[in-house]
């Protein structure tokens, strides 16, 4: 046990060296760090309840998905059996499916054909499980397009993707450093700001679709009137933005959507100097648009934006330059917000805020300072009982411990991981812990001392007896950090980290480093008596 | 340099007798934990209760506590909680779940702030919706009894039954007599705080298989010691190492309870109970004499390692068999 050939002494010290050396670059100022070749540019990342900042879960709402999907089904079925001219009545969603009653008994099964031509294998056409997304029943003239759970789920899979690239870009715009956008689940995304105090502006321009469309305004019936019978047909009734509510007829007809934008800035009007957002449309936008407006030149169009009304202007002229203006008596962070908005396109469904952990930069700053001083008190009141109880070999703990935390935090440096609050707390407690291997190890030197062996055999049967209860036992605590790790989030998932790492770490010091320098000594000493 | 010794070499404490104590007390305080945690339950903090925390501070002697107090009480919150903390004009504000989904949750932060101005500062704000937290709290207790089960197998592989079973029983001793202890205390129960309970599971377990493998090892010495006896020279033996690593333990949590900050506090505190308190006790008092209840002795071990021999020599049989058919 305490024979070390001297390759295999330099190979540790040199493995510990470097692992340590690892944390160096965290310790770096920023422009020294950036100076760094890129393979060491690795450093440990403060948790937001360290640096302050933001975390946002959003999540997809499964109602909305089915919604949607509900909607597009009844339209591609209106659209299918008007293409193949069948006959029908009361096509409608009827919960979670969408019915129809073909007319003429002759056609059902046609119309059943065409149906279900609507269903789709899951994954689209490289899908190997055979799956669709839609069931489609018959029962006599009914025919029944029920959306599978499956199709579902892998909708709120794609929504969720799409959203995560329209979030990073949102955010982007904002501007903050290093934001992380992440899927979480299947149907949640979590957001990261390091930095950002207060969210609610980021809330407010994640909490909307942004869906964006130009329609014409109905002026054939007064809204007042729309709202207590009901509004002509192909129309609805919309609320304008702000109050007081002015309500709107609206044609459910869109002249051109928010897709077809290719640009949107902030902006004042020259003459108002009101803010406003000028936008541009692509090619196909602008010649829908010029279309449009040279048809309807005197009545007045609406630009709505998630079903509320922006503002309805009446067209003066045909608008056939591509670009245009929206004004709404915005405040100038309200034109910029709908600007970004415009930029980063709609999200395919309403993302909700499910949970929201803020922290100011005083408080990480105070908890930065607090953990620090725990660590330094927490270590110089261990080290100064290891060395008062074994003197030496407490030198040695204490040595061994401090490589420890230094692997730790080279280990976190590599991996990238999360410094948090709980994770200092688990560096303390693993200096608490690590010095264990080192009385387990003493301890059973002084047993097999006391058994009457000669100093150096009792050190050997120390080492070679203690390591398999070392072993033992921290595989056990080790178990429990992994479990945390997979079920924590944040702060917590960051003490399941420190914690797990410093176990490994502190086997493998008992193992290496501590065994190495006590065989040094006694290569050195020859010692009659164990000093312990 | 005389070295420090708390333990003297060679003790001989009875400490299996004392499980005639020591097992009506356990048995006494885990059923006051019990009724603690049954009439009084837990103090669930926002994560797994849902709500909004806030934590603001008043810079410069401008926190009037009654003011902030008739201001926030004026929303119709419904159950709102404020609390000074500190002397440095910091107070924590803690509103419970409100009716109306993940949205009603969202609108409580946006009203407090402008309520309490531009003037204060906000250190903390935290909003846990109905769902998250119904979800964390399935995943704590979820995680709790992955972790109970994944060390029992482990044991169960290392040692012999008895032995996993020993632990498993002191370690729910130790979970029930901490979650009695938070539930007294009314202490603050978070995500931290089941991160508290695993690790004090883990240290538990650290201590308690400590003690067992010694055990084991004199169990294959000394085949004809009476169980009690060899039990009592284990621990007696672990003893000195019992002790010095509660101590640094101690040392090291004690720093984090001074000086850890209040993010912290209730996991330290709790820690503090559990490893120091309960989990050294556990190990020496409970999980070593249940080992004479669950039948441990030196023919049950070699019992076990005979059927361990009688299999390997069957596998290599089969395999030689296999060997000359092939």
């Amino acid at each position: 046990m305490l024979y070390f050939s001297r390759w295999k002494a330099l190979a540790i010290v040199a493995f510990c060296a470097v692992i340590c050396l690892m944390a160096a670059p965290s310790l770096l100022p920023q422009s020294t760090f950036d100076a760094l070749p890129h393979a060491l540019q690795r450093k440990i990342v403060l948790g937001l309840d360290l640096q302050g900042g933001s975390y946002i879960v959003l999540q997809v709402a499964q109602a909305d998905v089915r919604k949607g999907r509900l909607e597009q089904l009844r339209d591609d079925a209106r659209g299918a059996l008007r293409e193949a001219r069948i006959g029908y009545s009361g096509l409608a969603i009827q919960g979670n499916a969408v019915q129809v009653t073909i007319r003429d008994g002759q056609d059902a099964a046609g119309a059943y054909q065409k149906l279900r031509g609507l269903a789709q294998p899951i994954g689209g056409m490289v899908a190997q499980s055979g799956q669709l997304d839609t069931d489609v029943t018959q029962n006599g003239n009914v025919i029944t397009l029920t959306p599978t759970e499956a199709g579902i789920n892998a909708r709120t899979i794609q929504a969720v993707s799409q959203s995560i690239e329209i979030v990073r870009k949102r955010i982007d715009q904002l501007g903050t450093t290093e934001p992380s956008i992440q899927r979480q689940g299947s149907d949640r995304i979590q957001v990261q700001v390091p930095g950002l105090q207060d969210p609610s502006r980021l809330k407010a321009l994640l909490g909307q679709t942004a869906k964006l469309s130009f329609r014409l305004v109905d002026t054939s019936m007064n809204p007042q009137q729309a709202l207590q019978g009901r509004p002509p047909a192909g129309t609805e009734v919309l609320y304008s933005q702000g109050e007081p509510k002015v309500p709107y007829v609206i044609e459910q007809h869109v002249l051109v959507a928010g897709e077809d934008l290719i640009d949107a800035q902030p902006s004042f009007d020259p003459n108002t100097r009101e803010p406003v957002v000028t936008f541009r449309f692509n090619g196909n936008g602008a010649r829908r648009f010029a279309e449009a407006t040279q048809a309807n030149v005197g009545r007045p169009f609406a630009i709505v934006l998630d079903n509320q009304v922006i503002s309805a202007p009446v067209i003066r002229e045909p608008i056939t330059g591509g670009s245009g203006q929206i004004s709404g008596s915005f405040t100038v962070q309200q034109a910029n917000d709908l600007a970004i908005l415009l930029r980063a396109g709609a999200l395919p469904v309403p993302l909700q805020v499910v949970e929201e952990r803020t922290v100011g930069p005083g408080l990480g700053a105070d908890s930065i300072r607090a953990g620090i001083l725990a660590s330094i008190v927490g270590a110089l009141l261990v080290a100064g009982f290891m060395i008062a109880t074994y003197g030496l070999f407490g030198v040695v703990a204490v040595v061994a411990v401090a490589v420890n935390v230094g692997m730790i935090l080279g280990l976190l440096a590599m991996l990238g991981a999360t410094l948090t609050l709980p994770g200092i707390a688990g560096i303390v407690l693993t200096v608490g812990i690590a010095v264990d291997s080192n009385v387990l190890i003493y301890e059973r030197i002084r047993e097999e001392a006391r058994a009457g062996r000669s100093a150096i055999s009792a050190i050997d049967a120390g080492f070679s007896r203690a390591l398999s209860t070392i072993l033992d036992s921290n595989i056990t605590t080790f178990i429990a950090a992994a479990v945390l790790f997979y079920i924590g989030s944040g702060p917590v998932r960051g003490f399941a980290i420190t914690f797990g790492i410093g176990i490994i770490t502190t086997v493998f010091t008992a193992f290496t480093l501590t065994r190495l320098m006590v065989a040094m000594w006694v290569r050195a000493r020859r010692p009659q008596h164990v000093p312990i | 340099m005389r070295l420090l010794r708390i333990v003297p070499d060679d003790t001989h404490f009875d400490f299996m007798r004392f499980r005639r104590i020591s097992f009506p007390i356990s048995a006494l305080l885990s059923i006051v934990a019990l009724v603690a945690f049954a009439t009084m339950g837990l103090n669930f903090g926002i994560d797994f209760k849902g709500g909004t925390l806030l934590e603001v501070r008043y810079p410069n002697n401008t926190l009037n506590i009654g003011e902030v107090r008739s201001k926030l009480e004026g929303l119709n919150f419904g159950e709102v909680q404020i609390q000074q903390i500190g002397t440095d004009g910091e107070v924590l504000i803690r509103v419970a779940q409100q009716p109306g989904g993940e949205a009603a949750q969202q609108a409580v932060v946006g009203t407090i702030r402008t309520t309490l101005g531009d003037q204060v500062e906000y250190r903390r704000v935290e909003v846990v919706g109905p769902r998250v937290s119904q979800e964390l709290l399935s995943y704590g207790i979820i995680g709790l009894m992955l972790a109970v089960v994944a060390i029992l197998i482990y044991l169960w592989f290392r040692f012999e039954w008895q032995f996993a079973l020993g632990a498993s029983i002191a370690n729910f001793h130790d979970i029930v007599l901490t979650i009695g202890f938070m539930s007294i205390f009314q202490i603050d129960f978070d995500l931290t705080s089941v991160a508290a309970l695993l690790t004090i599971l883990g240290y538990s377990l650290n201590d308690t298989i400590v003690i067992y493998d010694r055990i084991r090892e004199l169990l294959r010495r000394y085949k004809k010691m009476p169980i009690d006896e060899l039990l009592n020279q284990s621990v007696n033996s672990t003893l000195s190492r019992s002790v010095i690593t509660h101590v640094t333990v101690t040392l090291a949590l004690l720093s984090l309870v001074l000086f850890g900050g209040r993010a912290i506090h209730s996991f330290s505190v709790t820690m503090m109970f559990g490893v120091v308190l309960v989990g050294t006790y556990t190990s020496i008092f409970i999980a070593s004499p249940l080992l004479i209840y669950l039948g441990v002795n030196t023919r049950a071990m070699e019992e076990a390692a005979a059927k361990d021999a009688a299999k390997d020599a069957a596998r290599s049989k089969a395999a030689r068999a296999e060997r000359t058919a092939g």
